[in-house]
């Protein structure tokens, strides 16, 4: 093959990548990225409190009662947009709300959270990643709903817009709440 | 009435750029005299046009005209008349208007001082340009027309995006649309050459300025922005490494590739395809960049699916000039390329290092800033690699060229001597050595604190190298012959580059950094400077509320600075903004910024930073871009060489071209 060739080729690849990104955005919802946790038991974990690493917080502190965890971290620019979401609908949604701060040193994320505001109830911090890797979280932001029997009932990649809390977050927490009662 | 006319002068500059492309084109295959000498006209005519379009719109902002969707979207009554002019390029319409307005000031410049090249070769160079702007104003009048009425008239606009409500925001981006439309006048001479089967080392030298122009301006919008960014996003870094830096970003890495080689193409007739493929480079990354940002397809997930058609004509624009650029040079090409041999231990070869570390280099920060997309394609979901890919990579592609780069200039073209070089660069390899000796005799930790340590002794290699070599030319060199224009714009940006590099490792490396809660009077201690808190009072500007803390910083008992921070809040726009309050010095800045209100005694979250050696990057990228400027001034590019052929048929073969370079 002409070498002279390989730019153009190069290019065809962006170019194809590019196009798909108009036809994916545009057909596809991004509500509809399927998990296999779904159903299935939450992975068991314990992780330091961002504030305070003495502390613990993990599946077991959990247990109980259902909770939203919220994969962000201060490097994720999507984060940035996903936050004033959290901070104007958090205390909407009834339940606990944990964040998990992903491969993120704990000074900048406590600087992203003073200068945004903290939406949280708790923060757990996974500076490894290792917990992440167990929930199958393939990057930041990441929401997932977990049941009072620790279950996972709903996953939801990119940031939250305030039509899927409408739509299907309060939904389902009405549900889990009501089968609580 | 008056905004039609601006829309009509949209249309009418959109036929005159057809014209500009198909006619002159044309007329150099057919040698048509006729139709070459349409170019220069068309291109005053288009340039007119987009002029008044352009006027009319800022007319519009200036009378607040808010029956212009655009206008009534991208201000209000209360906001200050200085920013109503920069608020013409406050969003996307208005954007794309001021691009074209600049490639048509580029357009002419070119046009005007092209007289002395051959007819049949500007006429192409003026034909490829059109072309870009056609598409351009195509796009505007089909998808983005900054025109359109909004009837019935609001009774008051919405408002400018606070974040850009700043001086610096007022000539970063001409300033970028400067640089990133600059690299279109290489590549139009890309183009044209392949189109003409030719390449002439005399056109290629009076490109040369063109190009360190255009990349000088991009330095200065990039440092610019990241300035910018450090001030106003109240976070106190200077660069993010997020979508909309790295399409800025991207063409100045390959422009730095593509300034280098076309010295050598002009000098010694080497390279021929490299200058040809990153000049291609440079401007698609640059179309690729405005793109990117403008169609928000990165930043945010749903503007490219908001409107379809938006995407769809970018894309197809994209593909038609990056696609069919690259098949002419992969088509023509072998006919142009070629040149001179060199030797292993030579200077070609160093540059042609740099060229290949600046390219990797970009197409590293493209992988990165595409890689959202590609975790969809796979199904991996969205993915953000983040700062620590981007930082990791660009230390490791960068390390090469630092330790090269003195070695530059002293190494001889076609065949030099490595070793004789490294005797004159000994003297100053001795003192970084012994800067990290003492730091690790000291103790010192030459790993994480250490990386201080380690960008002082790269600073020094570079800077002093450089210094080393001015004064070898001083020494060696007849008085009139040591310092040309050209040979200081070299030294002065290669400067350019151990200032940034002292101001960004010592920055990262020692910078403190400290959230702390604050009531009033209380204070924060960092080194010898303590940040007493005086409290957070309301103040009132022209078009917003502020909450205005006050922070003395005192060393000992004398108040070195006092600073006002402030959280406003605009009037149409209720999320707050954060206004940090900075003493500036030379050797450390003092960076103070409100966070959130908490308790109830008036306290605050406060964040305040001591960022030494911060302005050096800043500092760095001005003599980068001074450097840039000096060389393009230097006359030698103005002066066709003595009986240099002015070809009018297109087959002058490519070896008188390169006998001309070398004399």
């Amino acid at each position: 093959m002409n070498a002279r060739l390989l730019p153009l080729a190069g290019f065809l690849l962006v170019l194809a990548l590019l196009g798909f990104g108009i036809w994916w955005s545009g057909t596809h919802d991004l509500r509809e990225v399927p998990s296999p946790l779904i159903g299935k038991p939450a992975p068991t974990f314990s992780l330091p409190l961002l504030d305070d690493p003495s502390k613990s917080l993990g599946s077991k502190e959990l247990a109980g009662k259902p909770y939203l965890l919220n994969v962000f971290a201060s490097w994720c620019v999507a984060c940035r947009d996903e936050h004033p979401i959290l901070m104007r609908e958090g205390k909407r949604l009834g339940i606990r709300l944990v964040g998990f701060n992903y491969k993120d040193p704990a000074d900048d994320a406590r600087r992203w959270l003073a200068q945004y505001g903290n939406p949280y109830d708790d923060i757990v911090a996974d500076l490894p990643g290792d917990v992440a890797i167990d929930f199958g979280v393939t990057g930041a932001p990441e929401t997932f709903l977990v049941d009072a029997d620790g279950i996972v009932r709903y996953k939801y990649i990119s940031p939250i817009t305030p039509q899927v809390i409408a739509t299907e977050l309060l939904p389902r927490i009405a549900k889990l709440q009501q089968g609580a009662k | 009435m008056i905004p039609e006319l601006g829309q009509f002068a949209l249309i009418l500059a959109l036929l005159l750029s057809a014209a500009q492309c198909v006619l002159p084109i044309l007329g150099a295959q057919l040698r048509n005299r006729a139709l070459i000498a349409v170019a220069r006209p068309a291109v005053a005519g288009q340039a007119v046009f987009v002029g008044l379009a352009f006027a009319i719109l800022t007319f519009a902002f200036v009378t607040q005209d808010f029956s212009v969707a655009y206008v009534a979207q991208n201000s209000n009554s209360v906001l200050p008349w200085y920013y109503r002019f920069t608020a013409v390029w406050g969003a996307h319409e208005g954007s794309m208007l001021l691009w074209v307005l600049v490639l048509n000031l580029w357009t002419v410049a070119v046009a005007a001082f092209s007289r002395r090249l051959p007819d049949d070769f500007i006429a192409r160079v003026l034909g490829v340009l059109g072309f870009i702007s056609f598409g351009f104003l195509l796009f505007m009048v089909l998808t983005s027309n900054p025109f359109l009425r909004e009837l019935p008239m609001p009774a008051d606009g919405n408002d400018l995006n606070p974040v850009l409500q700043d001086p610096g925001m007022i000539v970063h981006p001409p300033m970028l649309y400067m640089g990133f439309v600059g690299f279109s006048v290489a590549f139009a001479f890309a183009i044209a050459a392949l189109l003409g089967g030719n390449l002439d080392v005399a056109w290629v030298r009076w490109a040369r300025p063109w190009t360190n122009v255009a990349w000088s301006f991009l330095t200065l919008g990039i440092a610019l922005g990241s300035w910018w960014a450090y001030y106003e996003l109240g976070w106190g870094g200077w660069w993010f490494w997020d979508p909309v830096e790295n399409s800025s970003f991207m063409p100045w890495l390959v422009g730095t590739a593509l300034i280098h080689s076309q010295a050598v193409t002009e000098k010694r007739g080497s390279f021929r395809a490299w200058t040809l493929l990153l000049a291609i480079f440079a401007f698609s990354l640059s179309l690729l960049g405005t793109f990117l940002v403008r169609s928000g397809v990165l930043t945010s997930v749903h503007s490219f699916a908001a409107d379809p058609k938006r995407g769809l004509f970018i894309l197809s624009f994209l593909a038609i000039v990056i696609g069919g650029s690259l098949l002419l040079y992969a088509l023509r090409a072998p006919k142009v390329a070629g040149g001179e041999p060199f030797a292993a231990a030579s200077r070609e070869t160093l540059l042609l290092v740099n060229n290949l570390m600046f390219t990797v280099a970009a197409a590293m920060v493209l992988l990165g800033t595409l890689f959202p997309m590609i975790g969809d394609a796979f199904d991996l979901g969205r993915i953000s690699v983040g700062p620590p890919y981007f930082g990791f990579m660009f230390v490791l592609l960068m390390l090469p060229v630092v330790l090269l780069l003195p070695f530059g200039p002293f190494v001889k073209w076609r065949s030099g001597d490595f070793k004789a070089a490294f005797r004159h660069l000994r003297p100053v390899l001795l003192l970084p050595f012994a800067l990290l000796l003492a730091a690790w005799l000291r103790g010192g930790d030459l790993s994480a604190w250490g990386r201080a340590y380690w960008g002082v002794a790269a600073s020094l290699w570079v800077g002093l190298g450089i210094v080393l070599y001015a004064l070898h030319r001083w020494r060696t060199l007849p008085r009139g012959r040591r310092y040309t224009p050209e040979m200081l714009g070299m030294i002065c940006a290669h400067f350019g580059v151990a200032l940034f590099l002292a101001g960004v490792l010592v920055v990262e490396a020692t910078s403190v950094e400290k959230d702390v809660r604050l009531a009033p009077n209380q204070s924060v201690t960092i080194g010898t400077l303590a940040f007493r808190f005086d409290g957070v009072k309301e103040a009132q500007g022209p078009n917003f509320r502020a909450q205005q803390g006050t922070v003395s910083v005192l060393e000992g008992d004398r108040v070195v600075a006092t600073l006002q921070p402030q959280k406003r809040v605009y009037a149409r726009n209720q999320q707050p903004q954060t206004e940090s309050a900075i003493d500036p010095g030379l050797f450390r800045d003092i960076y103070v910024a409100l966070g959130e209100p908490v308790g109830d005694d008036g306290a605050w979250a406060v964040r305040v930073y001591v960022k030494p050696f911060v302005r050096w990057i800043w500092l760095g990228a001005l003599f980068m871009m001074f450097g840039g400027l000096l060389a393009a001034a230097d006359r030698r590019f103005r002066r066709l060489p003595e009986g240099a052929p002015a070809p009018a048929d297109a087959n002058t073969t490519t070896a008188t071209g390169v006998a001309g370079a070398t004399a």
